[in-house]
C-alpha cells in the first residue's frame, strides 16, 4: 500500500491546508508541508528498488467488467517526476509563505496547489490509461483555478478560462486517442500498453491514434501552434508559475511523449510530427522571448522554446536523443523554476516585471542578482552549469539524425540559432534587470527579500551548479533509470561528462553563445525590424473564435429552446406517440388470452364517476376551483379502485395523499391566480385534442394488451417468504420494508430532499398576496372558525390512535409507515387549519427538517444494524414474544425501519404544507383582513 | 371489465395530457396530477386486476400480485412530493417573474391588461 499512499497523502494534504484558515501564515505553511514531506520520504525509500530495475506495482479492482483499475506503478521514468513534483512542489509552497500578501487566502492557494500535486502526481504513477487520463483532467481544472487565484483580475479569469479551453480540448482528444489504443491493444493497462508496440504499429488506426495522443501532449506542453495559452496564463501568481509552468503541468505533456515512447515511437509519422513541432516551438519561442518586455512574458516564452527542445529530442531517432531529453526535463525544471522565483522576488520588491524600468538593480539585491544570474546563466547554457551539459547532448543528437533526408543538415543549424537567441534572452534577462543604468520609477524602493524567501533559490541554484559540475554523481542513477523506462533494453551505455574534448557540439556552443551576445549587443536593430511586422494577437483570434462559436450555438439553441413549456412538451408528446404507438400497428392482435371478468355494476358507477370528473376538470380548467374540486372526484375513484382492485394498501395511501394534495393545491390557488383567461386559439385546442386523444387511445391499448395477458410473476416468491423470512403477512409491506427495503430508503430519501427544496423555494418569498376572492369579495373576517377549531382539536388524539394503530398492524395487515405517517400528518394540518401557524408555534416547536434527517437516519442505522451481526444490509430480525396481559406479539427490526419511513413522511408532509401554510398567516394583518 | 378499466386509464391520460398543454403553471400541475394517477393505474395493473384476492397472506387462496402494488405505494408518495415542489415552483415563479405563464411569451401579449389586473387586486408583500 505505499506506493498509494504518495497520492492520498498529497490529496490529505490539499483538504488540511483548506482547513488552517484560522491558523498563522507559519502554522498553515508547515501544517501544508507535512504530507509532502511524508510522501517524498516515502519516495525516497522507495528509490533503490526502481533504481536496482524494479518496478513497483499497485492495483486496486474497480470495474473488473470495463478492465478499469485503480492501478499505480512506479518505474524509472515517474521516480523522475515524483521526485520533482514533490521535490519543487515543497519549494514552492515554502517560497508562496512570503510571496503571498496578507490579503491574500493562503489556505486556498495551498488547497489548490496540492490538488495539483495530487493531480500529478496520478498522472505518472498511473498504471491504467483511463486513470491517467482522470489524473490528466485534474491537473486541468485545477490550474485553472490556480490561474484565476486573483479572480478579481479580467486577465486571471481570461488566462485560466483560455488554458482550460486549450488543455481540456487537448484532453478530449487524448481520451479519444486512449480509447483506441486501449482498443486496439485490448487493455486499458499500461503495462499491456507498453509491450504491444508491434500491435499497435501494425494497426490501422495507428496514425489517428498518435495524432489524437500527441494533440494531447502538445496542448499541454505549448507546442506551436498551441502555444498560446502559456503566456496568458502567467496571469497566475509567481508560485503558481514556477511550479505549473515551468516544472510541473506543461512537462505533462513531454511525460505523455516519454512514457508511450516504447509503444507508439519509431516510425516515420512519429519522428516527422513530433520533431518538426519541437523545432518550430524552440524556434519560435525563442524568437519571441527576446521581445518581450514583461519578465515572466520572456520566462513563458522561453519555457516554450525549451519545451520545444525537449519535444524535438524525442523526435530524433537517436537513442541517446531520448536521454538527452530527460536529462533537459531535469534541467529545465530546476533553472526555470528558480528563474520564477527569482523573477518573483524582483516582482515582489519592486512592483513592477518591466525590463524597461527594471535596471541596476544589483545595487540593491546583489545577493538575489547573483543567483538569478547563475540561473539565468544555465538556461543558456552556459558551462559549468546543468543547462550546459544537456544542451551540449543535444546539439550532439542533432548531428546523428537522418529525419529530413538529404537536408537533415538543416536541424544542427536552427538549432544552434535557437541557442544564440537562448542567449540572447538569457543575456538581456540579466543585464537589463540587474545592470543597464539606474531603475525608472518604480513603484516602490528595492531592496533584498525577506531570508528565507530566498531558500528555495538557493537550493534549486546549488542544484543546477552540482549537476552541471558533478553531473555522474549526483544524476547518474535516476538518469539510467528514467532511461531504461523510456528506451526499455535498447537503452544505450551513455556517460555524462563536462568535457567531451574540443568537438562539433562545443563548437556549436561556441557559436550559439558568441552569436548570441552579438545578437543582444546589437538589439535595437533586431528590435526595430521585430516592431515593423505586423502584430499578430493569438489572443484575439481565440476570442473571436469562442464568441463565433458561443453565438452559434445560441441561435441554434434558440430554434428548439424558446421559452415555452407547451413547445418542449408537445414535442415530447408526439416524440412518444410514434415511439410507443409503431409497435403497435405491428401486433396482430390487441387482447390477450386471459379470461376477461365481466363488468359489474359498481365498477361501472365507479368508472363513470372517474370518467365525468376528469372531463369536468378540463371542462372547467378555468374555474380553477371548480376545476380542484373535479380533480379531487377522480382522485377518489382512484383510491376506491385500488380497494375494488385487491389493494387495500395502495387504497389508503391514495386516500390521505389525495387530502394532502388538495389541502396544497388549495394553498396554492392563494397565490396563484384564481382564473385562467382563455388565451389558446381555436387552432391550438383544436391540436392538442388532437395529441391527447391520441395518447390516450395508445395508452389504453397498451393497458388493455397487458392486462388481457396471463401474468408470470417472480411475486411468487414474495408470497412464500413473507411469513418465513420477513416476519410478515402483508406481503405489500414485507416488500417495503424488507425485500426492497433499500428502494424504500431511497423513495424517502427523495421525500426528504423534495421538502427540504420546498424549504429552500420558500425563503424571501417576494408574495402576490390577494385580498378578495376572484370576483372582488374579500376574505371572511373569521379566520378561525371556532366550530372547526373546536371539533379538530378533539379529533387530534383519536387521530394519533388510529395512526399508531395502523402502523403497529402495518406488517401483518394493510397499513404501515407511509399511510400512519399520512395520517398523522393529515391531523396535524387540520391543527394548522384550525388555529393557525402561530397557535401552533406556541404550543409546539418542531424543527421539521430535523425530524426528516432522524427519519432517515433512523431507516439507515437499522440496515447498518444488521452489519453487526455479520448479515448483509438490511437483514430483518424478528422473534415472537409472550408479554403478560397483552399476549403473544412479533418484534421485528424491520419494525424500526418502518419506524423511520413513518417518521420520514410526518416530517416531509408537514414541512411542505406548514411552510406554505404559513406563509399566508406571516402576512401583515390588516393587509389580507381589509 | 378490462377493457373497462383501459378506457379510464387512456381517458385520464388524455385529460392530463391536454391539460398539461395549457398555457398556465396552475394548469399544468392539475395536468400532472392526473396522469400520475393514470401512471399509477397503469402500473398498478401490470399485475392484473383481480377482486378479494389483497395479498394479506392466510385470508385468501390465491393472491394479487403485491410487487406492483409495493411499487405504487411509494409512487404514490413520491409524487405528491414531486407536485408540491412543482406547486412551490409555480408560486415561486409567480413571485418573480410576476406571472403564471409557462408558454414563454407572457410579457408581450397580456403585459398591460395584467399589469392593471395586480394592481387593482393584489398588494405585494414581502413574506
Amino acid at each position: 500500500m505505499t506506493l498509494l499512499w504518495i497520492p492520498l497523502l498529497s490529496l490529505l494534504g490539499s483538504i488540511i491546508s483548506s482547513m488552517t484558515g484560522k491558523l498563522t501564515r507559519n502554522q498553515s505553511t508547515g501544517l501544508t508541508l507535512l504530507t509532502p514531506v511524508i510522501a517524498l520520504l516515502i519516495t525516497i525509500s522507495l528509490a533503490p528498488a526502481v533504481f536496482s530495475g524494479e518496478v513497483i506495482r499497485e492495483t486496486i479492482s474497480w470495474i473488473p467488467l470495463l478492465g478499469i483499475d485503480i492501478a499505480f506503478r512506479l518505474d524509472g521514468l515517474a521516480l523522475l517526476f515524483v521526485f520533482m513534483i514533490l521535490g519543487i512542489g515543497i519549494l514552492v509552497i515554502f517560497y508562496a509563505r512570503y510571496y503571498l500578501s496578507s490579503n491574500d487566502s493562503m489556505p486556498k492557494l495551498y488547497a489548490y496547489l496540492m490538488l495539483f500535486m495530487t493531480a500529478m502526481l496520478g498522472i505518472v504513477m498511473s498504471n491504467n490509461v483511463i486513470q491517467l487520463w482522470f489524473f490528466w483532467e485534474l491537473t486541468s481544472i485545477s490550474s485553472f483555478l490556480l490561474i484565476s487565484y486573483w479572480w478579481y483580475k479580467a486577465e486571471a479569469r481570461n488566462g485560466a478560462i483560455m488554458a482550460l479551453t486549450i488543455t481540456g480540448g487537448g484532453g478530449l482528444a487524448l481520451l479519444a486517442g486512449l480509447l483506441l489504443l486501449g482498443n486496439i491493444v485490448g487493455s486499458y493497462s499500461l503495462d499491456v500498453i507498453l509491450a504491444s508496440r508491434e500491435i499497435i504499429q501494425a494497426h490501422d488506426w495507428y496514425e489517428v491514434t498518435l495524432i489524437l495522443i500527441l494533440l494531447g501532449a502538445f496542448t499541454k506542453s505549448a507546442q506551436f501552434p498551441f502555444h498560446f495559452w502559456l503566456p496568458h496564463a502567467m496571469a497566475a501568481p509567481t508560485p503558481v508559475s514556477a511550479y505549473l509552468h515551468s516544472a510541473t503541468m506543461v512537462k505533462a505533456g513531454i511525460f505523455l511523449l516519454a512514457r508511450f515512447y516504447p509503444a507508439l515511437a519509431g516510425t516515420e509519422i512519429w519522428f516527422i510530427l513530433v520533431s518538426l513541432t519541437g523545432l518550430v516551438t524552440l524556434l519560435f519561442g525563442a524568437y519571441v522571448a527576446l521581445f518581450k518586455h514583461d519578465l515572466k512574458g520572456l520566462l513563458a516564452y522561453s519555457t516554450i522554446s525549451h519545451l520545444g527542445l525537449i519535444t524535438l529530442l524525442f523526435g530524433l531517432d537517436t537513442q541517446l536523443a531520448a536521454v538527452a531529453a530527460i536529462f533537459h526535463i531535469i534541467n529545465h525544471a530546476t533553472f526555470k523554476a528558480s528563474l520564477f522565483m527569482a523573477t518573483g522576488i524582483i516582482d515582489h520588491e519592486t512592483g513592477t516585471r518591466d525590463m524597461r524600468k527594471l535596471n541596476g538593480m544589483w545595487r540593491f539585491m546583489p545577493y538575489t542578482a547573483t543567483l538569478a544570474m547563475v540561473a539565468a546563466a544555465a538556461m543558456a547554457g552556459v558551462p559549468l552549469l546543468n543547462g550546459f551539459l544537456s544542451k551540449e547532448m543535444f546539439f550532439a543528437e542533432t548531428l546523428h539524425q537522418q529525419i529530413l533526408g538529404s537536408m537533415s543538415w538543416l536541424i544542427p543549424v536552427l538549432a544552434t540559432v535557437a541557442g544564440a537567441f537562448a542567449v540572447a534572452y538569457s543575456a538581456r534577462f540579466i543585464h537589463d534587470v540587474f545592470f543597464n543604468g539606474d531603475p525608472i520609477d518604480l513603484p516602490k524602493q528595492p531592496k533584498e527579500p525577506p531570508r528565507y524567501m530566498r531558500v528555495p533559490i538557493e537550493i534549486l541554484v546549488a542544484l543546477c551548479l552540482m549537476v552541471g559540475i558533478f553531473p555522474n554523481i549526483i544524476v547518474n542513477d535516476i538518469l539510467t533509470a528514467a532511461s531504461f523506462a523510456v528506451l526499455g533494453e535498447y537503452a544505450p551505455k551513455f556517460k555524462v561528462a563536462l568535457w567531451h574534448g574540443f568537438n562539433l557540439p562545443l563548437l556549436m556552443s561556441a557559436i550559439a553563445v558568441s552569436g548570441g551576445l552579438l545578437m543582444y549587443t546589437q538589439r535595437r536593430y533586431l528590435f526595430k525590424f521585430q516592431a515593423s511586422l505586423p502584430s499578430l494577437s493569438a489572443k484575439k483570434g481565440f476570442d473571436d473564435t469562442v464568441y463565433a462559436m458561443v453565438k452559434w450555438c445560441q441561435r441554434k439553441v434558440k430554434i428548439i429552446e424558446n421559452g415555452s413549456l407547451q413547445r418542449y412538451l408537445m414535442l415530447m408528446f408526439a416524440v412518444v406517440l410514434l415511439a410507443a404507438g409503431w409497435p403497435l400497428f405491428e401486433m396482430s392482435e390487441l387482447g390477450g388470452q386471459k379470461q376477461l371478468t365481466p363488468i359489474d355494476v359498481h365498477n361501472a358507477i365507479g368508472a363513470a364517476l372517474l370518467m365525468i370528473g376528469a372531463i369536468s376538470t378540463v371542462i372547467w380548467c378555468r374555474k380553477r376551483v371548480i376545476s380542484l374540486l373535479m380533480l379531487s372526484v377522480v382522485g377518489l375513484m382512484v383510491s376506491v379502485a385500488f380497494t375494488r382492485f385487491s389493494a387495500p394498501d395502495l387504497a389508503l395511501t391514495q386516500l390521505t395523499v389525495e387530502v394532502v394534495t388538495i389541502i396544497l393545491l388549495m394553498l396554492a390557488l392563494f397565490f396563484l391566480p384564481q382564473d385562467s383567461p382563455k388565451e389558446s386559439s381555436s387552432m391550438r385546442v383544436l391540436r392538442d385534442v388532437g395529441i391527447s386523444a391520441a395518447l390516450g387511445i395508445i395508452v389504453a391499448s397498451i393497458c388493455y394488451a397487458l392486462i388481457t395477458r396471463p401474468l408470470e410473476s417472480i411475486s411468487d416468491f414474495f408470497l412464500e417468504n413473507a411469513k418465513t423470512g420477513g416476519g410478515g403477512t402483508n406481503v405489500v409491506n414485507v416488500i417495503l420494508v424488507d425485500f426492497r427495503g433499500f428502494d424504500t430508503l431511497g423513495e424517502i430519501c427523495v421525500l426528504g430532499i423534495a421538502a427540504l427544496g420546498i424549504y429552500k423555494l420558500l425563503v424571501n418569498l417576494p408574495l402576490y398576496m390577494p385580498v378578495s376572492d376572484s370576483e372582488g369579495r374579500p376574505w371572511a373576517k373569521e379566520r378561525y372558525p371556532i366550530l372547526l377549531a373546536s371539533i379538530s382539536q378533539s379529533l387530534l388524539p383519536l387521530a394519533l390512535l388510529v395512526s399508531f394503530y395502523i402502523f403497529l398492524r402495518g406488517h401483518n395487515l394493510p397499513g404501515g409507515g407511509f399511510i400512519a405517517g399520512l395520517v398523522t400528518a393529515v391531523a396535524f394540518i387540520l391543527q394548522y387549519i384550525a388555529h393557525g401557524s402561530h397557535w401552533i408555534a406556541e404550543r409546539l416547536t418542531i424543527n421539521y427538517r430535523k425530524i426528516i434527517a432522524s427519519g432517515i437516519a433512523i431507516a439507515l442505522f437499522t440496515g447498518v444494524g444488521s452489519w453487526f451481526f455479520d448479515r448483509p444490509f438490511m437483514t430483518t430480525w424478528f422473534d415472537y414474544f409472550d408479554i403478560p396481559f397483552i399476549g403473544k406479539i412479533e418484534l421485528a427490526s424491520a419494525l424500526v425501519f418502518d419506524l423511520g419511513v413513518y417518521i420520514t413522511v410526518v416530517g416531509a408532509t408537514l414541512m411542505i404544507l406548514a411552510s406554505l401554510g404559513q406563509l399566508t398567516t406571516n402576512a401583515p394583518k390588516e393587509e389580507v383582513t381589509v | 371489465m378490462e377493457l373497462l378499466y383501459a378506457s379510464c386509464v387512456g381517458l385520464l391520460v388524455s385529460c392530463g395530457v391536454f391539460l398539461i398543454l395549457r398555457s398556465r403553471t396552475f394548469t399544468v400541475v392539475l395536468g400532472l396530477t392526473m396522469i400520475s394517477y393514470a401512471v399509477n393505474l397503469f402500473l398498478f395493473s401490470s399485475g392484473r386486476l383481480s377482486l378479494n384476492q389483497a395479498a394479506v397472506l392466510g385470508t385468501s387462496t390465491e393472491y394479487a400480485d403485491p410487487l406492483p402494488q409495493a411499487f405504487v405505494l411509494t409512487a404514490i408518495v413520491i409524487g405528491f412530493a414531486m407536485t408540491a415542489f412543482v406547486v412551490i415552483l409555480a408560486i415561486r415563479g409567480r413571485a418573480d417573474l410576476g406571472n403564471d405563464h409557462v408558454d414563454g411569451q407572457a410579457p408581450n401579449r397580456n403585459k398591460n391588461k395584467n399589469k392593471n389586473k395586480n394592481k387593482n387586486k393584489n398588494k405585494k408583500v414581502k413574506a
